[in-house]
């Protein structure tokens, strides 16, 4: 009875195309933003915030930018931990060898040199399709990770190959507690999010969709086949590389080549699946479920462990958490192909009925 | 089944000049030829059907005109400018649209989105506008959605527009993929046997919308059909293809009673 | 540049190459008959060999290791079949690729919570040494191991290649792979193809995971393997017998002379990429591979 779109008619066109047309959705969304901004800082404790939050946020970013190229676009990406690591490098760089140069714009510069690779690996889209061009990207994870590896420029010639990530400064203030650092992220992130969901409901989200759907059709309809994928990669690449930075200057501290690992990628590419293709807010809610699920295992696994009186070995529970992951996703791909996201939909569309059967 | 055609004097746009000119066009894939020497014209707002059996060389045609395929010998002519070699994404550019005989939808997208997608060349925003969704992209996105809701209310399918398609029924699919290559206000329209697989309710909606769409927009329309009563009905001029050779060309009438395409039709023994 | 070097370096390219092979014969043998991109085969090699040699370590007879281990194998392939597979049968092949690699977390999770983690060692009685006649005289070294698993590529492939081409249980298989609804209308009951595919899949990978077990160890490593066979199968087309065994000598062979002639310019490690950017570049030139059919997209 609470959630019922009756009563509320759109007048005009800008009005039906608001992300939120709902209005109850629309102030489920400001209580969340309130909640995230001010509620969770004030209450949270250390850890959650710089251990779970924090990383969280990241990861979504990260899931958005790959939702964009493999949920909106339809090109399957295996290279997502490629890009994040481009942009968390030359972040890093950028912050170092340029002199007075604001932390963001590091990370914008980060991001723009990890577009520039998306293109670079994405020219291969042009010609080939599905997991012929996973194993492009697949060329791309390792080839990059062996460049920055091998190539002492990126690391400044560190010695150990682990390099402390610079303070994050802006306007003289310094980002160093939990606290700062997460309403950092959160700000970075809320502002990209709504930027990929305005572009995604506009046309190049349509051509993008287009593409995914029947390139070939697409550009019988005037869609620029080159440019419009070349454009998906440039721009996820782009979230991933900006996701790779804050990766690690607001959560690592590091800046180290073995944080994006292929099974990194891996990870993201289940946050999609699981919490929706072609969905922002399924990035969300795929992230969230992914972080969540290990804490929530070895929650278990102890809470077993202390009931039966046991010892259950580290190794097992690590097993477990892969075997559970493995089983989610193919379970999703079953019963939900379109995720978590559409999921909530369907219980949406519920909830306009209940307490009514029909 | 429909209304006959209009007399040429009551007709809201009268029938010009050539609009478009196929010269000589052939078209082999390796050794199988499509099409050979094929000529003929279209006139600016007319209604001109392309007719032949089962493996005539009609898509083929289409195809040509509309830049998939690149013919061997022969020319196109677009409103004076030539061309045998433009690609498709051009030709589009050139204002003509098309459907498809399999239904060339997005299947991922509502109605409305995909009807949308047809306004693609007009929008001139970049993305990084549409991304702040400021100014010029949120102006072009409003003004878009309210020419594309005319076009949806042309074709009377507002009260499916927020539905994926892949929901939809075969009919209302390929209504929609009209409504798609209407949208992008195009000067020629192709259309690839727009009632197969449609029940004769169908149909006569599908006639109802082709003639409607050229009174009111004056659209010049080459279409592909079977069905005989309909293409009789509805078209100027038809032009007959057999075995990838033009054999028939002239108003419906004068094809009806031509002796070569009785005797394709009906399969003379040769 | 020293001749007998080169032939050397050739030579062991051209049996790691063999190796991959191995590996690839797996992932052709399903995608031909289910058009499934089988991202899990290298964690089938894994549990493979992990099952065989903790039978070994057991005290289990050589022999009668290998038979239980064909009979897991099977079993996990009527498994796999029924609760992966078939649920996802109408699906686009993207859906079906990262069902397998949701499948490969499984497999490698089982594996290691029943047998454990620890890296096990191998013995096939054939030692990794270079033939001594061949290098007296000719100072070229060539393991014996790498001979010895050439030869076994070899008599598989033979056998499978008799198995496809010369059997009905073969020729259904082919039927199979070519067009489901066409085989399912002369009577071949699919369900029952896809078991033996992924039956025969499995002792190929059982054989892949002897190899490579007896070559490095019976270690998580091995899962890597797949990785590996990608550029090969990319090269050699995903649905050819001799496309797998053709590019596993392409890939093998130039990884290694990359390796030897272009490593040190660039600091070495090309290993890593070198094999996917040659398949990138092989499937801007010749996207269906080698031996593949062209890939054709209708409106």
């Amino acid at each position: 009875m609470l959630y019922r779109e009756a009563g509320q008619f759109k007048s005009s066109y800008a009005e039906d195309q608001q992300i939120f047309p709902i209005l109850q959705d629309r102030i489920g969304m400001i209580v969340l933003l309130a909640v995230a901004f001010i509620v969770v800082p004030t209450i949270g404790n250390q850890y959650w915030l710089s251990a779970i939050l924090t990383p969280f946020l990241v990861v979504s970013l990260a899931a958005i930018g790959l939702n964009i190229l493999t949920g909106y676009a339809g090109q399957l990406s295996l290279g997502t931990a490629a890009f994040m690591a481009v942009g968390a490098f030359m972040a890093y760089n950028a912050e170092l060898r340029i002199p007075g140069m604001p932390i963001l714009g590091s990370f914008i510069i980060g991001g723009l040199c990890a577009a520039a690779v998306g293109i670079v690996f994405g020219l291969p889209s042009l010609r080939i399709k599905g997991f012929y061009l996973a194993v492009a990207t697949l060329a791309c994870q390792f080839f990059v990770l062996w460049a920055i590896n091998r190539v002492g420029w990126f690391s400044n010639h560190s010695s150990s190959g682990v390099i402390t990530a610079q303070k994050v400064e802006i306007l003289g203030y310094t980002f160093a507690t939990p606290v700062s650092k997460y309403l950092l992220t959160l700000s970075i992130v809320t502002v990209m999010a709504l930027l990929a969901k305005n572009l995604m409901r506009s046309e190049t989200g349509r051509a993008f969709m287009a593409i995914r759907d029947m390139d070939v059709a697409a550009s019988v309809i005037g869609i620029p086949m080159m440019k419009t994928k070349l454009l998906a990669f440039a721009i996820s690449s782009f979230y991933c590389g900006v996701a790779g930075a804050l990766y690690a200057f607001c959560y690592l501290g590091t800046v180290e080549p073995e944080a994006f690992t292929l099974d990194l990628s891996f990870r993201i590419l289940f946050m999609i699946i699981v919490g929706g293709v072609g969905s922002i807010m399924g990035s969300f809610i795929g992230a969230a479920f992914i972080t969540l699920l290990p804490i929530f295992l070895n929650l278990a696994s102890d809470l077993i462990a202390s009931a039966l009186s046991i010892e259950i070995p580290h190794a097992i529970v690590s097993n477990v958490e892969a075997i559970v992951f493995g089983g989610l996703i193919i379970l999703f791909l079953i019963l939900e192909p379109h995720g978590l996201a559409r999921l909530w939909q369907i219980a949406k569309e519920k909830l306009r009925l209940w307490p009514f059967p029909h | 089944m429909t209304e006959g055609r209009l007399q040429a004097a009551e007709r809201a746009h009268r029938i010009g000049g050539v609009i478009l000119a196929v010269e000589s066009v052939s078209l082999s894939f390796g050794g199988v030829k499509a099409l050979s020497e094929v000529s003929f014209d279209v006139r600016e707002h007319e209604v001109r059907a392309i007719i032949g059996p089962n493996g005539a060389g009609k898509s083929s045609m289409l195809n040509v005109i509309n830049g998939v395929y690149h013919p061997q010998k022969g020319t196109i002519r677009l409103q004076g400018r030539e061309f045998n070699d433009m690609d498709s994404h051009e030709a589009a550019k050139m204002g003509i649209a098309r459907t498809f005989q399999n239904i060339a939808l997005f299947k991922g997208m509502t109605v409305l989105d995909n009807v949308m997608t047809g306004r693609n060349l007009k929008m001139r925003a970049s993305f990084l506008e549409q991304a702040l969704w400021y100014g010029r992209a949120r102006r072009e996105e409003l003004e878009h959605r309210r020419a594309v809701e005319e076009v949806i209310d042309f074709l009377e399918i507002q009260h499916i527009r927020k539905t994926p398609v892949a929901r939809l029924p075969y009919g209302l699919q390929k209504r929609v993929e009209l409504a798609r290559a209407l949208a992008a206000e195009p000067k020629l329209l192709l259309l690839d046997e727009p009632m197969a697989g449609m029940n004769l309710e169908e149909k006569q909606d599908m006639c109802r919308f082709i003639l409607d769409v050229n009174d009111h927009y004056g659209t010049t329309i080459v279409l592909i059909e079977h069905d005989m009563g309909v293409v009789m009905d509805i078209s100027d001029r038809v032009v007959v293809l057999d075995y990838g050779r033009k054999i028939g060309d002239g108003t419906p009438e004068e094809v009806r009673g031509n002796q070569a395409v009785i005797d394709a039709y009906l399969g003379v023994a040769r | 540049m020293n001749v007998s070097f080169f032939f050397e370096v050739l030579a062991g390219g051209l049996l790691a190459g063999v190796m991959y092979s191995l590996v690839a014969l797996g992932f052709v043998l399903i995608y031909k008959a289910s058009g499934v991109f089988n991202y899990a085969q290298g964690s089938l090699v894994f549990l493979a060999a992990l099952c065989f040699v903790s039978m070994l370590e057991g005290g289990v007879n050589f022999w009668l290791a290998i038979l239980i281990t064909l009979a897991v194998m099977v079993v996990l392939g009527v498994v796999i079949e029924r609760v992966v597979l078939r649920p996802l049968v109408n699906q686009p092949q993207i859906t079906l690729f990262m069902a397998t690699i949701g499948l490969s977390f499984v497999l490698e999770g089982i594996s290691q919570i029943i047998w454990g983690s620890q890296p096990h060692g191998l013995e096939l009685g054939i030692q990794d040494v270079p033939m001594e006649w061949l290098s007296e005289k000719t100072n070229i070294n060539i393991s014996q191991f790498d001979l010895f698993a050439a030869l076994v590529a070899g008599v598989l492939v033979a056998a499978l290649a008799v198995f496809f081409h010369k059997t009905r249980v073969g020729r259904a298989l082919r039927a199979v792979a070519d067009d489901h609804q066409a085989a399912l209308s002369v009577g071949i009951p699919l369900q029952h193809i896809w078991t033996i595919v992924w039956a025969v899949a499995g002792f190929v990978a059982l054989v892949a995971g002897l190899m490579w077990g007896a070559r490095n160890g019976v270690q998580y490593a091995l899962t890597f393997v797949a990785l590996k066979a990608l550029p090969v199968l990319i090269l050699g087309g995903f649905e050819s017998i001799p496309g797998a065994i053709v590019g596993g000598l392409i890939i093998g062979a130039s990884e290694k002379m990359a390796e030897v002639y272009l490593g040190p310019a660039v600091g070495g490690g090309i290993e890593s990429w070198f094999p996917y950017v040659l398949a990138l570049a092989f499937l801007l030139v010749r996207p269906q591979g080698l031996f593949g059919e062209k890939i054709i997209d209708r409106v």
